[in-house]
């Protein structure tokens, strides 16, 4: 029986010549990503194991994204252990405040992970490495302490679900809006234990962008990893931003799947997900009225270049509506600089938002952007979880930059359609 | 193993990792502060009610959203001493079971027990039983190696063999 694509990842790093569904097998790790959060959780188990050095100072990736800059005492102090632990291993890829960028845009970005590898993280958004080929999962502090002391871990082969993806995705329709789309139709465990696998003519149609907010979501659908080819898109992104020799993986003709989903790109419109499931998905045209106290743009899933440039191209020339606030954070410090040498700072500053430095901060309810009781955000982050953004009786609506930045004008949520546009018809 | 032995409290499906420890507290590493915020958002008096040995009983998709392993760790150091659930986020599954937490699928379980049941667990069999209603279910018990992994605190005690074994 032939195997999926995630299946020959794991058995080359496995040494098998194949594996099948639902076996455990030890597997050979490539990299072995942290951030502050499950690093300082991490370093304690690291050191009761009796391990004195990580396995591999190449192949360690600590990033202080989610409470730095340092929120608090606390933080400062769980920052602090993480510091101290990358410098004893003299880790090459370290990643402090100035430098460091949200993990997940992070790491592509600086081409820490490529094709063909085996993936842990200490953050369950680590599927976001399918978007380049590799096997991704996210990990507990504890697989995390191990991964990094012994270079491997176990794995239970995953079955698949293979998403076959036709047409092009509309004028305001990006990566978010397919993810939201899958979501609501398969549910928050649709995918549960299992990979999700992206092929069909359809993936052309979507940037290394829209590819990375999908496979980002995976673990919203409750799986383990997601994967898309290494087509074009893909080797000219990698051209653009990794040294790394890497080996792509195809499934076998005779593969198999769980389940097929056939997904019409063309058929989808701007999508919404309704507190408190990301599951609970509506398009744009049956929102009704929902007004805003809060607009977020930015984290894992969407504070990537094509992010701001669609939020900024909709706020050019508007200002953003009185009753709310607006937060903008772009990814990574290269994706910020970016951000001002092509005036998008300047749009969004004049429009009212606010523009900070890269933290996932917001996203998880930690810092930048808490919520009130009975106030509601529209964000571009991945969860809409009770209390997930502040209190437990405020409200998170989940969504694609295009219709938050158009939204932020309008005060309450509405479609980018609504809005005119400096420079379009 | 040590067997689980404790009054039922149930939750119900898709109850997420913000629900059972939420963000704000993950600049806590003490799991006995982390177990002071159980669950804390969904029932203030949990942490409260339950007692060293309780169970707790869920719906679909336990532990489901992020990967942070002080959900699981607020748990166990509240004295819950098992999980029982159709099924658990895959995440949430391998965390429970690397700081030897112990959880059990069981669909017709969660279905059956009742809050305030007093319920039983044999890991070595794998059998609940509800011994307030005088019913009983079958789980997949844990492999061997699974079952020492637990017993012996998880998966660093687990490892450290290993990680001797790779000294120079």
């Amino acid at each position: 029986m032939g195997m999926t694509a995630t299946q020959k990842i794991i058995a080359a790093h496995a040494g098998l010549d194949s594996v099948a569904a639902g076996q455990l097998v030890e597997a050979r790790l490539d990299i072995v990503m942290g951030n502050d959060i499950t690093i300082a959780l991490a370093v304690p188990e690291f050191r009761r194991s009796g391990a004195e050095k990580v396995f591999d100072s190449d192949k360690v990736v600590v990033v202080l994204d989610h409470f730095a800059p340092n929120k608090d005492i606390k933080a400062a102090m769980q920052c602090k252990v993480c510091r101290e632990f990358a410098r004893e291993n003299g880790l090459t890829h370290f990643y402090d405040v100035g430098r460091m960028g949200i993990e997940h845009a992070l790491l592509p970005e600086q081409g820490i992970v490529a094709p063909g590898e085996m993936i842990i993280g200490g953050d369950s958004h680590t599927c976001t490495y399918g978007a380049v080929g590799a096997f991704s999962t996210g990990v507990g502090s504890t697989d995390l302490a191990m991964g990094m002391a012994t270079g491997e871990n176990w794995f239970k082969v995953p079955s698949a679900i293979l998403f076959r993806l036709t047409g092009k995705p509309g004028k305001w329709v990006c990566g978010k809006d397919v993810m939201l789309h899958i979501i609501g139709r398969i549910g928050v465990d649709g995918a549960l234990y299992r990979s999700m696998e992206f092929t069909g003519d359809g993936v052309a149609a979507l940037s290394m962008d829209d590819r990375f907010s999908i496979t980002n979501m995976a673990i919203e659908a409750g799986a383990k990893n997601a994967l898309f080819p290494v087509d074009d898109t893909c080797r000219a992104y990698l051209d653009a931003h990794c040294s790394k020799q890497w080996t792509a993986y195809e499934a076998d003709p005779d593969a198999e799947y769980e389940q097929v989903i056939d997904i019409d790109l063309s058929s989808i419109r701007p999508t919404v997900a309704f507190p408190h499931l990301p599951s609970n998905t509506r398009t744009i045209d049956e929102v009704g009225t929902v007004e805003l106290d809060q607009v977020f743009i930015g984290s894992c899933t969407n504070g990537r270049m094509e992010d701001m440039a669609t939020a900024a191209h909709i706020l050019r020339g508007h200002r953003v509506s009185d009753r709310l606030r607006v937060i903008v954070i772009p990814a990574t410090p290269s994706i910020y600089k970016e951000c001002m040498e092509k005036g998008y700072i300047g749009i969004f500053l004049d429009a009212g938002c606010a523009v900070s430095t890269p933290t996932c901060g917001a996203c998880l309810g930690g810092h930048m952007g808490i919520l009130a009781e009975g106030e509601k955000c529209l964000s571009t982050t991945n969860r809409n979880f009770v209390g997930r953004m502040g209190h437990t009786a405020s409200e998170v609506y989940l969504c694609s930059p295009a219709v938050a930045a158009a939204s932020a004008i309008a005060g309450r949520i509405v479609s980018p359609e609504t809005i005119d546009i400096e420079g379009d018809d | 193993m040590r067997n689980a032995h404790g009054k039922a409290f149930v939750f119900g499906d898709d109850v997420n990792t913000d629900v059972i420890l939420p963000g704000k507290y993950l600049n806590v590493t003490d799991p006995v502060e982390l177990a002071s915020h159980c669950m804390e958002s969904e029932d203030p008096e949990f942490t409260a009610k339950a007692q060293p040995g309780d169970i707790m009983i869920a719906g679909k998709n336990f532990g489901c959203g992020s990967s942070r392993e002080h959900a699981p760790l607020s748990i166990k150091y509240l004295g819950i001493s098992c999980v029982i659930a159709p099924t658990f986020a895959r995440i949430f599954f391998r965390n429970a079971l690397n700081i030897g937490l112990p959880i059990l699928e069981c669909e017709e379980a969660a279905a059956n027990i009742s809050a305030g049941d007093v319920v039983s667990v044999d890991f070595t069999t794998g059998v609940i039983v509800d011994e307030t209603t005088g019913r009983s279910f079958q789980a997949e018990p844990f492999p061997p190696f699974m079952q020492n992994l637990i017993s012996c605190g998880g998966l660093v005690n687990y490892s450290k063999e290993k990680i001797e074994r790779r000294k120079p």
